[in-house]
């Protein structure tokens, strides 16, 4: 046992390029893994559904002869471990299959269809946070009174009213009778296609092709939905804000500060907000992460061709290969995310490194 | 303090209203010109255009825009078959052997002239490329090994077809009107084949037809553009582009419409139709199906093996309460399975909800205090609506239901491995002829578990040697007026007596702007027509 302690401190005490080495393969093998196990039981769980992805792929008239075919194409008759190695085989190749329910490859799929939802939440989170950190914080400051019990009705149905009635209520009054935002989809059918999707992302792909009024129609379909989605994540990113603050206003720094004679804003901006920027990072990231895994109802209610609905259509139809590309997508992003927000808190709370 | 946080709040608002002003212009939209027909719809189930390969709704719709088909039906009237690339025909008398003539003057998108090869080739493909429609055509006798041989282009407009076996003339010029025998332009095809696919991955997403329009461009789950034919001489065209946008949810297409955004919403339950009847610019036009619902009785559960049970269980459904008051125009009571309008077709409707007369039948069959009983359902309109009916008018004769809701898939899974004692089924053709139902419901030649033919007979288990020999002979009756009688005589046999209660006959119901004319949308899934229309 001793040794083992022995070993662990002289890894520690190492010189940081090789400490620095050893956490990136670490941390390597930990995406490795989680992709992997993420894969296996998505695969499993895929198998074991009550749907034949064989019908989903002839039909349901198909003579018998075709359908025998299409099983032994797909695989379907060898046992389950061999077809996730198999699986694996092409995934390590870059091969993601093809969708059952496009026919087009997952991969091609994903890359039209992650970038909308990217955008979406990408969009919603920026709002999210514009209005969710700031009213936190002010309901924090002025706890107890109207102000705090308004900011925190205001968050309480942001999150709990849901997502697609705001959808459909927001469409019917600003859409139909204000005619302030336009309908459903990213972007008007006049430009659709005069817009080469190099990226995916709708306001770049405008901005790449020089058309201004393009991204400025993008832009404007853009506004609700996100708007919507911004709802929901400032309602609770104002929540954890408005408790990380009211713990922090608590603290004897907080008190100093005051004696000392600073401003209340700057109380409130400069000494306790970036005091629980570590925990907010992780309920922002949280946030996000919820965010880009596809807000289905939304992008059903707005058309928004996202990943939300990939996924779940495909589920729908047991179009495997689809569920597993998607599944692995979010996850990686989830992984990518759980990454950034462990950096971003080193950088931002030196309070949590080691000594 | 006070005026510090305010202040801030201040800030963020005019900020805000800013963004949201510079953005939000009234009128920004560019609404739709005249030339130009948007259609909102859920496009999700297209996954290719070729016509080898389509068998799903939206892309059967559009290709029937892009393709002319051998034989077609007179709009308006799909009783009667026509010719369409066919000009004329003739069949030897042995029935084994059919020469079509090839229309003159036909062109394709590319302006090459329809030929007999073209028709020779696009019927060859289907039997090779051997995809799902596929068994629409190898009913004709037509494999991989033969199909060179017994589908031929005699000269530049002459095209032989030689049968297995000497069908009725009506099955065989029927089974050529469907989607599956579109004319593809051979010449085109070829340019864009790869690896020997005869053109299937290029086909794929475009398309090679003499149709009226075009396929442009399509983007999964997104929208799919067509664009006029300038070679297109069979009729003027009012239409330069139709565009179909993937709207997935009902109540966004209505809005859409309402706003003028679309042109035509096509997926708008009862209720929503029912909320924009009042509107002044909307229209709403309704086409009979020949979609059917029905209640499959599956021949394994003792109960339902009596014939006495089984009428009792006809009794037992609201059929005109869920008519008028749920589905109000969208389903109406039908009872026999071909769908009225077509050939062959039955309009009797001898059945109405008496819970009296079920109790006394199932007294009768020994069931006095009723019988357990599961019902498979698909968990969407119009399915639940009507499980939950049936739910409470059987309870009335003491027949105690359960309810299994489940993904449409899962339910055909679970069917297909008859697992299930009742089911909730929707059946719609593969093509006109009333072959294509009746073998559904009336043919099983094997009832084992082995069977290679999974009817809905077969689904259901239900073991009839003599009604499978009666719909192979009414294949074979060429004689037209006796072969439809044989059709009526099998319907009026699945209506008095079989595990099919037939409940409602499909009305499509579609919502345009006021200005749109022209539009047909006829019977079947394949059948929606833009080329006569203008807005």
């Amino acid at each position: 046992m001793t040794s083992l302690l022995h070993q662990r401190d002289a890894v520690l005490h190492r010189p940081r390029r090789l400490r620095g080495v050893v956490t990136a393969l670490q941390t390597a093998l930990v995406i490795l893994a989680t992709l992997i196990g993420l894969a296996a039981i998505t695969f499993a769980i895929g198998r074991f559904l009550p749907t034949d992805p064989v019908i989903a792929a002839v039909g349901d008239h198909a003579s018998a002869q075709l359908y025998q075919e299409t099983r032994l194409a797909m695989g379907l008759d060898r046992p389950i471990p061999l077809q996730f190695l198999a699986y694996l085989d092409r995934l390590i190749h870059g091969d993601l299959g093809q969708s059952l329910l496009t026919g087009q490859p997952v991969t091609s799929d994903l890359a039209s269809f992650f970038p909308a939802t990217f955008e979406l939440s990408t969009a919603a989170l920026l709002i999210g946070l514009a209005i969710g950190v700031p009213l936190g914080v002010i309901a924090a400051a002025r706890q107890g009174r109207l102000t705090d019990h308004l900011i925190r009705v205001v968050s309480l149905t942001g999150y709990s009213v849901p997502v697609f009635w705001f959808g459909l209520v927001g469409l019917v009054f600003l859409y139909v009778k204000l005619g302030l935002v336009p309908g459903p989809g990213r972007i008007d059918v006049a430009y659709e296609y005069a817009i080469e999707p190099k990226t995916g992302l709708i306001l770049v792909d405008t901005l790449l092709a020089g058309n201004w009024e393009a991204f400025l129609d993008a832009a404007h379909h853009l506004l609700l939905p996100a708007a919507i989605l911004g709802y929901y994540s400032a309602a609770c990113i104002s929540r954890m804000t408005r408790a990380f603050m009211i713990d922090a206003l608590h603290h004897e720094f907080i008190t100093t500060a005051r004696v000392k004679g600073m401003s209340t804003a700057s109380v409130l901006w400069s000494h306790a907000l970036p005091s629980v920027a570590g925990p907010l990072i992780t309920v922002i990231a949280l946030a996000y992460a919820s965010l880009l895994e596809g807000a289905v109802l939304t992008e059903t209610v707005f058309a928004w061709p996202g990943l939300g609905l990939y996924i779940t259509n495909a589920l729908f139809n047991a179009d495997l290969n689809a569920v597993l590309g998607g599944t692995l997508m979010v996850g990686s992003a989830f992984l990518l995310l759980n990454m950034a927000t462990e950096v971003l808190q080193k950088r931002l709370d030196p309070r949590g490194q080691h000594p | 303090m006070l005026v510090q946080s305010s202040l801030l709040l201040k800030r963020l608002g005019l900020a805000t209203a800013t963004v949201v002003a510079l953005l939000a212009e009234p009128g920004a939209e560019a609404k739709t010109p005249a030339d130009t027909l948007v259609i909102a719809e859920n496009i999700d189930d297209i996954i290719s255009f070729d016509p080898a390969e389509v068998y799903e709704p939206t892309a059967g719709e559009i290709i029937n825009n892009a393709y002319d088909r051998l034989f077609t039906y007179k709009p308006g009237d799909y009783s009667k078959l026509i010719g369409d690339v066919a000009e004329s025909w003739t069949t030897s008398d042995d029935g084994l052997t059919y020469v079509l003539k090839v229309r003159s003057g036909l062109k394709f998108q590319s302006g090459n002239p329809v030929t007999a090869a073209d028709v020779a080739f696009s019927l060859q493909r289907v039997i090779l490329l051997n995809k799902t429609p596929a068994f629409i055509l190898t009913q004709l006798g037509w494999t991989p090994d033969n199909v060179k041989q017994q589908v031929t282009a005699t000269d530049a407009n002459t095209v032989q077809l030689k049968l297995s076996t000497a069908f009725a003339p009506s099955f065989v010029l029927n089974v050529l009107s469907s989607s599956v025998a579109s004319v593809v332009d051979q010449k085109e095809a070829l340019k864009h084949e790869a690896k020997n696919d005869f053109g299937y991955d290029w086909l794929k997403t475009h398309s090679a037809g003499s149709g009226p329009f075009h396929i442009v461009a399509w983007k999964p789950k997104e929208s799919a553009v067509l664009e006029a034919n300038a070679a297109y001489d069979r009729g003027k065209l009012n239409l330069k582009r139709i565009i179909y946008r993937h709207i997935p949810e009902s109540s966004t297409q209505a809005l859409q419409l309402q706003k003028g955004d679309i042109d035509i919403a096509r997926d708008l339950s009862a209720d929503q139709i029912k909320s924009l009847s009042g509107d002044s610019n909307i229209t709403v036009q309704g086409a009979s199906k020949v979609n059917i619902l029905y209640l499959g009785l599956n021949q394994k559960y003792e109960p339902l093996t009596k014939p006495a049970v089984r009428e009792a269980i006809r009794w037992l459904v609201d059929y005109q309460g869920l008519s008028d008051n749920v589905f109000k125009g969208h389903w109406r009571p039908h009872q026999t399975v071909i769908g009225s309008g077509l050939a062959g077709a039955l309009d009797d409707v001898p059945f109405k909800l008496d819970v009296a007369k079920a109790k006394q039948l199932l007294a009768a069959a020994g069931y006095p205090n009723g019988f357990d009983l599961e019902i498979d359902t698909p968990n969407s309109s119009p399915y639940t609506e009507i499980a939950q009916s049936i739910q409470s008018t059987f309870t009335q004769a003491g027949i105690r239901v359960k309810l299994i809701q489940a993904d449409q898939k899962q339910v055909y899974t679970k069917v297909r491995a008859r697992g299930h004692q009742t089911v909730i089924g929707f059946w719609s053709p593969d093509y006109l002829d009333p072959h294509s139902t009746v073998e559904w419901f009336a043919s099983n030649p094997d009832n084992s578990d082995q069977s290679t033919h999974r009817t809905s007979a077969w689904r259901n288990s239900w073991d009839i040697p003599d009604l499978t020999k009666a719909t192979a002979a009414a294949l074979l009756e060429r004689d037209a007026d006796k072969r439809q009688a044989e059709y009526i005589d099998i319907q009026k046999k699945l209506q008095a007596d079989s595990p099919f209660v037939v409940l409602f006959q499909e009305t499509e119901q579609a919502a345009t702007g006021k200005s749109v004319q022209g539009l047909i949308l006829g019977p079947s899934w394949d059948t929606p027509a833009y080329w006569q229309v203008s807005k």
